[in-house]
């Protein structure tokens, strides 16, 4: 190359180099303040289309299940009375023949009951589905953010401080991603149970819940703590944190400003994939018996229900079976969206 | 500008080489190889920096050359304790930080910062511009006069972009433009000393000249002191008093400008300096000596035994293969103007007789070249 450094003279000039000019390119007329990476990842979702009807889907949901109790006072119904089995209503209002099985039409689906009654009990299905979907989500919700935590803790304490550190945590993540999950959790469900609960005892609901928590919790974190800790591995090398550790700043700093920001978006995107996925597998729990049990109304006991109702009365599978199509569906489309926003390149 | 950031012209480098602001004495870092089943155990080592004496005066410009891979950035990050060294001493003003906390580090910290060679990683993208630059100001405590951030402003104007381009991202900014928030940051903390790990280098030609002019102003200036690194010498040539020349882990030779420029003595220096195109500024420089030398730095794991260039130098013979050479002032030499070599080249940098060519697919074609322009005539 060309000898580069020809001093010219230079006055009292204010700039030491007058490279100014070429900083006006970025100087357009608009407003001095720049955009956030943040801003720009939500100017492109904005314009996702998909993405934004996917995140009013969900978030719809959300509201309907946060609202259960106010859907099911406009329906006037709830999901734990036996209407098939309470005489005074009966007479007034019969709902099943006298198989069981739900007059009417499409499971016996009515003004009163919008989504048609259980066959046998005759309860309420669309308060039912309201308030199953309120124990699901938010069980969901509650697991999923749990886990996040846990991992993106774990995961940043191995990818920080690497070495011994890390080589621990991977051989303990690595053992609980030897476990079996879905007949660990099966098996060990009622364990966890009895553990706590006298076995002779009725075990109270809320219970059920801290051991479906604390099952998904323990075997859930580990995918989170591994992509924490290979993002953080590869920034810990940017040179960006060496000059913070040039400036004196301690770990704590560094990892709070200077890499912490820089996981938010695969964080986010995880959560996105991860919370679908733990909503199926708490149907799932419920679905094999060792979840949530009569008469807590879950997402998952339905399908259990409506398995063993197949035969007769199919349409009762119908309408907790759409939702949760539907809700899977746009949760991971609304999770591939905040991908592509937040990650242009990876288009599609 | 304030007055804290302008120093006047006559504190500037030109006096001060003098007294000594950095001394690295025997500076060595092997990183360990572990390999091994199923229990692991260090198997050998990166001998990425052995034996390193380098001084750096208070405002001296201190250019470290070498190819890549011969161990530079690792200098320069054990200099600023980004690593640990294995072995040797470092002393900064008195004071030795070889293996000084975080903690102890604390007062010297701010005095020695460094520039990276990537302007693309060096700023965090989720920071704004005036948060980069305010960091270390936050991390020392330093409330300077009228507040941190119109300090920043005032760094930003230092180093010649927009004051009102506070509120930006780094993505919002060419490589150029990068590096000089890089220096800004630098420069937040008011430090002694600056090492630049090749701050150009990821830079356009076009943009590489106007830092290069920024930083020298800066130096100049400010009476910074900076280890200037770089992977050739045209790039120190202005910038540097005085030149390290490194290969694969070793200092082999170190002068001030002058000397290593017109009178190198060790062959590594003259290939260097032969890769250097054309620098003919000054006229005196006429036909230049041309040297190609073969092949790749060796690998660091396992270095040649004796002198570690032997291996691509066209001078060795067996005393360079079982004795290595101390780094010594050579008779005929200038104060200050060492060289690690058992058979110095002539102090000169004119063309020779023959030109030495090691890298046989360029002999080669070089001969056909030769060839052809022979065996034309001869046709006719
Ligand atoms: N963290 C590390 N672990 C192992 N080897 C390293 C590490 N950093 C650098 N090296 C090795 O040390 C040698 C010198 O590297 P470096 O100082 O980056 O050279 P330069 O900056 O002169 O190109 C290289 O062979 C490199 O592979
Ligand atoms: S000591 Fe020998 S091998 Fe090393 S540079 Fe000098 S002549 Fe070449
Ligand atoms: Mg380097």
């Amino acid at each position: 190359m060309t000898s580069p450094t020809k001093a010219e003279g230079s006055g009292p000039a204010v700039a030491l180099d007058p490279e100014l000019a070429a900083t006006s390119e970025v100087d357009k007329p608009k407003t001095l303040e720049g955009r956030s990476p943040g801003q720009l990842m939500w100017q492109r979702f904005r314009r996702d289309r998909t993405g934004m009807i996917c995140a009013g889907v969900v978030i719809f949901y959300f509201v309907i299940a946060l609202c259960a109790p106010l859907m099911t006072a406009l329906s006037g119904t709830n999901p734990y009375t036996l209407y098939g089995q309470d005489p005074t209503y009966v007479d007034t209002n019969p709902i099943l023949d006298d198989f069981g099985l739900p007059l009417g039409y499409f499971g016996g689906v009515s003004g009163d009951h919008w989504f048609g009654v259980e066959p046998q009990y005759g309860r309420d299905l669309f308060a039912m589905l309201m308030y199953g979907m309120r124990t699901s989500l938010y069980m969901a919700l509650g697991v999923t953010v749990l886990l996040m935590v846990t991992g993106v803790i774990i995961g940043l304490i191995g990818g920080y401080f690497g070495g011994r550190t890390d080589y621990w945590i991977g051989r303990v993540t690595d053992f609980f991603l030897a476990f079996p999950q879905q007949l660990f959790f099966i098996a060990f469900m009622p364990v966890v149970t009895a553990f706590f609960v006298d076995p002779q005892e009725e075990t109270p609901t809320y219970f059920r819940a801290v051991a479906i928590l604390i099952v998904l919790w323990l075997l859930g974190w580990m995918g989170m703590a591994r992509l924490v800790r290979s993002t953080v591995l590869s920034l810990r090398e940017r040179e960006f944190v060496e000059a913070a550790k040039v400036s004196g700043a301690s770990p704590w700093r560094i990892v709070r400003k200077e890499i912490l920001p820089n996981v938010v978006s695969p964080i986010l995107v995880q959560f996105t994939y991860q919370l679908p996925s733990t909503i199926l597998t708490i149907a799932f729990l419920s679905f094999a018996g060792v979840g949530f049990v009569e008469p807590t109304p879950d997402w998952g006991r339905l399908f259990a229900a409506g398995a063993r109702y197949a035969e007769q009365d199919p349409a009762f599978m119908f309408f907790p079976g759409l939702a949760l199509v539907i809700f899977i569906l746009c949760f991971n489309l609304l999770g591939d969206s905040v991908r592509d926003a937040f990650d242009p390149k990876s288009g599609r | 500008m304030s007055d804290n950031l302008t120093l006047p012209a006559q504190q500037g480098p030109t006096d001060a080489s003098t007294e000594t602001l950095l001394e690295v004495q025997g500076l060595t870092k092997h990183f360990p190889i572990y390999g091994g089943f199923p229990i692991k155990r260090k198997v050998g080592a990166v001998q990425a920096v052995d034996g390193v004496d380098l001084t750096v005066g208070v405002g001296e410009s201190v250019g470290l050359v070498g190819e890549s891979g011969c161990g530079k950035s690792t200098t320069g990050r054990l200099i600023t304790r980004l690593l640990e060294p294995t072995a040797g001493k470092i002393n900064y003003m008195g004071q030795d930080i070889t293996h000084a906390s975080r903690r102890q580090l604390a007062p010297v910290r701010s005095e020695i910062q460094m520039i990276f060679q990537d302007p693309y990683s060096s700023l965090n993208p989720r920071q704004t511009v005036g948060s980069i630059i305010k960091s270390p100001m936050e991390v020392n405590g330093i409330e300077p006069e009228g507040g941190q951030e119109k300090k920043v402003r005032e760094l930003l104007e230092l180093v010649g972009l927009n004051p009102e381009h506070y509120n930006r991202f780094p993505h919002e900014f060419s490589g150029g433009q990068r590096q000089r928030i890089g220096v800004a940051r630098a420069l937040a903390l008011n430090p002694k000393l600056i090492v630049a790990d090749e701050p150009v280098s990821a830079l356009d030609v076009s943009i590489q000249a106007q830092v290069v002019n920024l930083l020298q102003k800066v130096q100049q200036e400010l009476g910074i002191a900076f280890l200037f690194i770089a992977h050739d010498l045209a790039i120190v040539r202005h910038f540097s008093q005085r030149v390290a020349v490194m290969y694969l882990g070793k200092v082999v030779e170190v002068g001030d400008r002058d000397s290593i420029y017109n009178r190198p003595r060790h062959p590594y220096t003259h290939a260097l300096l032969s890769a250097v195109p054309e620098v003919a500024v000054d006229d005196e420089a006429g036909d230049k000596e041309r040297i190609r030398l073969y092949g790749d730095v060796p690998s660091p794991i396992s270095p040649p035994s004796g002198c570690r260039f032997r291996t691509r130098c066209w001078k060795a013979q067996d005393k360079c293969a079982s004795e290595e050479p101390p780094l010594l002032q050579l008779s005929g030499n200038r104060d200050g103007h060492l060289t690690a070599c058992h058979f110095p080249e002539d102090p000169t940098t004119e063309a020779r007789a023959e030109d030495v060519v090691l890298d046989p697919a360029l002999k080669a074609l070089e001969k056909d070249t030769a060839d052809d322009t022979e065996s034309k005539p001869a046709k006719d």
